[in-house]
């Protein structure tokens, strides 16, 4: 219970507690990584990790460094490709995505492309969609992990990168996507949030070991719904945080010790 | 909010490739069937097939098997105005860009270093609107791709509806004729020449991949024109031996050229891990424009050919110790 550690465990933690056994995870760069490898470790040991350049269920030895490196095919069922892989998400086989993002909208919608509101000039420039689009767009369900801070939760994004439920309830099928996917959960340091049914809108779902209510809202630039029942996060436990520490990421890539 | 998003039914950006399929029947057509020797050099494979104003694709991940030899051998020959497919393009889409090579770019991942962080070059480069940028995502330059190889014109996808990657884009929506549904029309892409860099191939370039295979199988037959870097050639006997080993087949290839750690700093499944160091150092560079230009010119016009920037590097003693990393091998530490 006296565990010290920093938001960045924290959040690879909690993420990684949400994860079923023996369903299927197409997993994002960076934080979703150190997650996943935790949980196959821990929670889901026949998590079947799906990476977008083509790895399929491998036995990682350790963190990859690129969701296209050769650690994401190693020991793996299927060394594939990426328009398999993509296919295989539009087919309806990809239970969850596990993304990150820079900006985020109370309709879950993501923005990783840019900051300003001229593509060809913009004021800040990020890598772009990647995958990220797709799989927002093609698995099942779309779990977002990320700080949280009214600079990154904000009321419009810049650029809507990844879909989320875009407008409110409906709208994606209205756009084409395809029916009954969407947003799920994000994972931050201060919260687990989720998603109201009928309007799918953010809402708080659990608060993280000494956070209220308040300092959650005061951390997101746009108005938070909140769940019938609030639940406690539990905080990392001494088992979580020495494999994540020592087999995961033992130098610190991603959780930055 | 995002209502315009939802309603959209054309992507606002330029179509850099001309998508009709009779066009690239035309380049098809005469190609040459003959099974002959196509081992080149770097500079004449580039200095043959690459002109100023071509729309390029690399093959790879960005910094995963990447045909750097060829790239900087272009940065080399001060190509430009070139073209991009920047699908999931990492240390490949960077260096064209910070050194003066790109005049125009579809960009899916560019500026990104994955968890490594962002690249200041890469940024100003993209940043500035001597790039142009049309918009994309991952999937939709793979099936970009496929739809080329299939000889098609455009294939449907479900990405891309709803948001601003769409409208940013150049493609369009479409209704099936068989279920009404509205899907994202996806232009296939022809790239005037496509660099992949493989595991194996032999001199007429039947070309084996160790590894994922990211959309190289696509993109080599998308392309007009195709240069091959090799690990490492071999014989024709060993292609036929496991003919179900080929992905990319010698009629797609033009040029074949045997680089060993020609990927280097990217990783190479089965041969070697990532140049960290490397990677670091030109993170670091980057960061101001004289680092950057001091980069160029001592890894790229200060060598006069991919060995000698290998050696510069650390020579064989250097890649030995990224193959061991990548073959998991723990050595002890200054051994």
């Amino acid at each position: 219970m006296s565990a010290e550690y920093n938001p960045l465990e924290l959040m690879v933690c909690v993420g990684s507690r949400v994860l079923e056994d023996n369903s299927t995870v197409e997993v994002g760069t960076g934080v979703p990584m150190a997650a996943t490898l935790l949980a196959q470790k821990l929670y889901a040991p026949n998590i079947i990790a799906i990476f977008e350049a083509g790895g399929v269920a491998p036995l990682m030895p350790g963190l990859p460094i690129s969701v296209g490196d050769s650690r994401t095919s190693h020991k793996a069922l299927l060394a594939s490709s990426m328009n398999d892989v993509m296919e295989t998400c539009q087919r309806g086989m990809v239970d969850y995505t596990f993304l990150g993002g820079a900006q985020i909208d109370m309709y879950g919608n993501l923005n990783s492309t840019m900051i300003g509101d001229d593509y060809q000039n913009p004021k800040v420039r990020f890598p772009g969609s990647g995958g990220a689009n797709d799989l927002g767009s093609l698995c099942w369900k779309t779990i977002v992990i990320t700080p949280m801070d009214k600079s990154r939760f904000v009321e419009q994004v810049d650029y809507l990168t990844t879909p989320g439920f875009l407008n409110g309830k409906g709208a994606r099928e209205k756009a084409g996507l395809p029916l009954g996917t969407g947003p799920y959960k994000v994972i931050t340091n201060l919260a687990i949030l989720g998603y109201d049914e009928e309007t799918c809108r953010m809402q708080v779902e659990s608060l993280h070991p000494g956070v209220t209510i308040e300092q959650v809202e005061e951390n997101c630039g746009f108005e938070l719904l909140k769940a019938a029942k609030i639940e406690d996060t539990p905080p990392p436990r001494d088992e979580e945080l020495r494999v994540l520490r020592e087999e995961v990421d033992p130098t610190g890539y991603i959780i930055g010790r | 909010m995002y209502e315009d998003l939802v309603e959209q039914t054309e992507g606002q950006s330029e179509l850099f490739c001309n998508p009709d399929p009779d066009l690239a029947r035309e380049n098809f057509k005469n190609k040459s069937r003959a099974l002959e020797n196509k081992v080149t050099t770097v500079e004449k494979a580039v200095s043959d097939l690459v002109e100023d104003g071509d729309y390029i694709a690399t093959g790879g991940f960005g910094h995963v098997r990447i045909p750097t030899a060829i790239l900087y051998e272009v940065i080399r020959q001060k190509k430009r105005n070139l073209g991009l497919a920047g699908h999931t393009s990492i240390y490949d889409s960077d260096i064209l860009a910070s050194s003066g090579c790109l005049n125009r770019c579809d960009i899916s991942y560019v500026v990104g270093y994955e968890i490594r962080g962002l690249s200041a070059c890469a940024r100003r480069a993209f940043q500035s609107d001597k790039i142009k940028k049309t918009d994309w995502s991952n999937s939709s330059l793979s099936w970009r791709f496929w739809a080329a190889s299939a000889g098609l014109s455009f294939v449907p996808s479900r990405s891309l509806l709803g948001t601003d990657t769409f409208k940013h884009s150049a493609a369009k929506t479409v209704t099936c004729p068989f279920t009404g549904k509205k899907f994202t029309a996806l232009p296939a892409l022809y790239p005037d020449v496509g660099i992949v860099h493989v595991s194996r191939a032999d001199i007429y370039g039947n070309c084996q991949i160790d590894g994922i295979l990211i959309s190289d199988e696509f993109l080599a037959r998308a392309s007009r024109k195709v240069i091959i870097s090799t690990e490492r050639l071999v014989s024709n006997e060993e292609i036929r031996l496991e003919p179900h080993l080929t992905v990319i087949p010698y009629w797609c290839v033009d040029a074949v050229v045997e680089v060993p750690f020609g990927s280097h700093p990217g990783n190479m499944p089965e041969e070697y891990w990532f140049d960290e160091d490397f990677f670091q150092m030109f993170l670091g560079k980057g960061k101001t424009e004289e680092g950057t230009n001091e980069f160029f010119e001592e890894y790229v016009y200060g060598v006069k050919d991919f060995d000698q920037y290998l050696e510069k590097i650390g020579g064989i003693r250097k890649m030995n110790d990224l193959r061991a990393i990548e073959k998991l091998i723990f050595k002890k530490n200054g051994s």
